[in-house]
């Protein structure tokens, strides 16, 4: 575990569904099949793949949330950020206290130097200190997601997994925050599995690329082998919706 | 058939009132698609709110006029509300995990307002939830009837909340960053359906995105926000090609393209 923040493998996952509606009879439904792969500190991994694939089935299993799994997971000190920024933040708590509880429980900072950091913080994501008095029912889309972002920065973990982090973002903000995570991916060397449907923010910002489908992992590689000479129909298939752009002419 | 006129919005939770929507000015015929994008916390949330008239917080004051059908949905009762509610005028949130009921099922939510509006029989609705789960393109329709919102991913569940607001064919139908969470090929998908719906139906659209290339293709109206205000509005094509405003230019510029990001170093 010297240089990788995460190691996976042979992963299986499952869940019980129900198979009849007074949920008698159930019935365990496999998700992940056998998957695996390494995240070296500092890279960047972008992981894609249809809606219903796996995708955010993945993150929870390295977090430890999905109890149904076998195979083995090794990482680090790591973050999430959520693909539903609002069920992930104390609806009666306000921002400013919700930002400053990794460090209050960190205990390596006093009062001052907190809020300074929080302060810094929010800013860095393109809001501003008026927003610590709010709660997070009193921001928009946008605004709530960028303070999940700020709180997994705040930690400063070796990894973050970041599922779906800007689509609600519009794309002044969204290249806000891409610039922002690749600069504290330079500085603090944080690596990131990064979570999207979307291929031209994953070229953005990932070294790279894995694409998933129906739970496995069917190809990855370097972001240009991905992107150049796909192999899986699948990934041919999202390319060919962004085919207008000059990397895939070849150049 | 949608006038707004001079839509204000005011919050009063804190010391100083904060106005976040200013003068909303907006007509909606039948049949027309009209877009608005927009920086993240300009309002477009809030004015998509309150016209489908969910905003009745507490700490807060709406000015204006919101009429449709020659009824002022702003001073108008509850009652009379209720029947455009959820009817005529239905929304798609952005949030999905906020607007769907952890503890019901799929197939239930879908089908409430059949239920609230209409006179259907519990198959019907049942034939009608099923088909209308086809339709924005989930797999295995009857599986997903019995499932509870937890058990869906994120773009399954938003494809159910545009399920839920199509179902009773409003005349007016409020998509509030619809597709977010859909990769490029469910995507058009989506987008085909809501063009249908919109030909075959006449339905009216407001269209929330902050995705310009989806609002270009799908919109023939497009309003810029900036700040609670509309900045810009005009024909899609006009804005696209001439945007007047400094901001809308900016956002124009900043559509991602295939390339890789340099952090400003
Ligand atoms: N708690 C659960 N119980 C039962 N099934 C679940 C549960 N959570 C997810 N699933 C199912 O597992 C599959 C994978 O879901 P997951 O959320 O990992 O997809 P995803 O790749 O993140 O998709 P999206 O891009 O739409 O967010 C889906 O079919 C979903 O219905
Ligand atoms: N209860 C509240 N009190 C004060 N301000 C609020 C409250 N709720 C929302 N706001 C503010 O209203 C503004 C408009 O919010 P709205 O949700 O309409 O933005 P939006 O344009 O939809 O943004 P996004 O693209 O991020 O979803 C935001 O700046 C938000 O912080
Ligand atoms: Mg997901
Ligand atoms: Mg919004």
């Amino acid at each position: 575990m010297d240089n990788k923040v995460l190691t996976v493998s042979g992963l299986n996952s499952y869940y019980n569904v129900k198979t009849d509606k007074w949920g008698i009879g159930t019935a365990r439904r496999q998700v992940l099949k056998d998957v695996s792969f390494e995240i070296g500190r500092g890279e960047i991994v972008g992981l894609v793949g249809e809606s219903g694939c796996g995708k955010s089935t993945l993150a929870k299993c390295i977090l430890g949330m999905v109890k149904d799994h076998d195979g083995r997971i090794e990482h680090g000190s790591t973050k999430m950020i959520f693909q539903d920024p609002y069920g992930s933040l104390n609806p009666a708590k306000t921002v400013g206290w919700i930002l400053e509880e990794p460090l209050r429980i960190k205990k390596e900072l006093k009062d001052p130097e907190r809020n300074k950091k929080v302060s810094e913080m929010i800013h860095l994501v393109g809001l501003d200190d008026g927003f610590l008095v709010r709660k997070p029912g009193e921001l928009s889309g946008g605004q709530r997601q960028r303070i999940c972002i700020a709180l997994a920065l705040m930690m400063e973990p070796d990894l973050i997994i970041a599922d779906e982090p800007v689509s609600a973002l519009d794309v002044t903000v969204q290249d806000q925050i891409l610039k922002l995570l690749l600069k504290l991916n330079r500085e603090l060397n944080i690596a990131f599995l990064f979570i999207s449907h979307d291929l031209k923010v994953v070229y953005s910002v990932c070294e790279r690329v894995m694409v998933m489908k129906d739970g496995m992992i069917v190809e990855q590689g370097s972001d240009e082998q991905i992107y150049r000479a796909p192999e899986h129909p699948y990934t041919r298939q999202l390319l060919a919706a962004v085919i207008d752009d000059p990397v895939r002419d070849g150049s | 058939m949608l006038d707004v006129i001079d839509l204000n919005i005011e919050f009063h939770d804190h010391i100083t009132p904060e106005t976040v929507v200013y003068d909303f000015d907006l007509h909606l015929e039948k049949g027309e698609i009209v877009g608005i994008v927009g920086e993240s916390g300009s309002g477009k949330s809030m004015s998509a709110l309150a016209i489908a008239g969910l905003l009745s917080r507490k700490h807060m004051k709406k000015r204006g006029q919101i009429i449709f059908d020659g009824v002022d949905l702003l001073t108008c009762s509850r009652g009379v509300l209720r029947k455009y509610q959820g009817n005529d005028i239905c929304m798609v949130f952005q949030e999905p995990m906020t607007s769907l009921n952890p503890v019901k099922r799929i197939g239930w939510q879908v089908g409430e307002s059949l239920r609230i509006h209409t006179s259907l029989t519990e198959e019907q609705i049942r034939e009608k939830v099923i088909k209308t789960l086809a339709d924005v393109e989930l797999d295995d329709p009857e599986g997903i009837y019995d499932k509870y919102p937890h058990e869906l991913s994120g773009g399954m569940r938003q494809r159910v909340m545009i399920a839920a607001a199509i179902i009773c064919e409003p005349k007016i139908l409020i998509a509030d960053e619809p597709t977010t969470a859909l990769d490029v090929t469910v995507q058009a998908q989506i987008l085909k359906l809501l063009k249908r719906i919109n030909k075959t139906r006449g339905t009216a659209i407001l269209f929330i995105s902050h995705d310009l290339g989806v609002v270009r293709s799908l919109c023939e109206r497009v309003l810029v926000m900036y700040r609670g205000r509309i900045v810009e509005s005009g024909s899609t094509g006009e804005v696209f090609e001439h945007p007047r405003e400094e901001y809308t230019k900016r956002l124009i510029s900043a559509i991602p393209k295939m390339e890789k990001l340099k952090d400003g170093q």
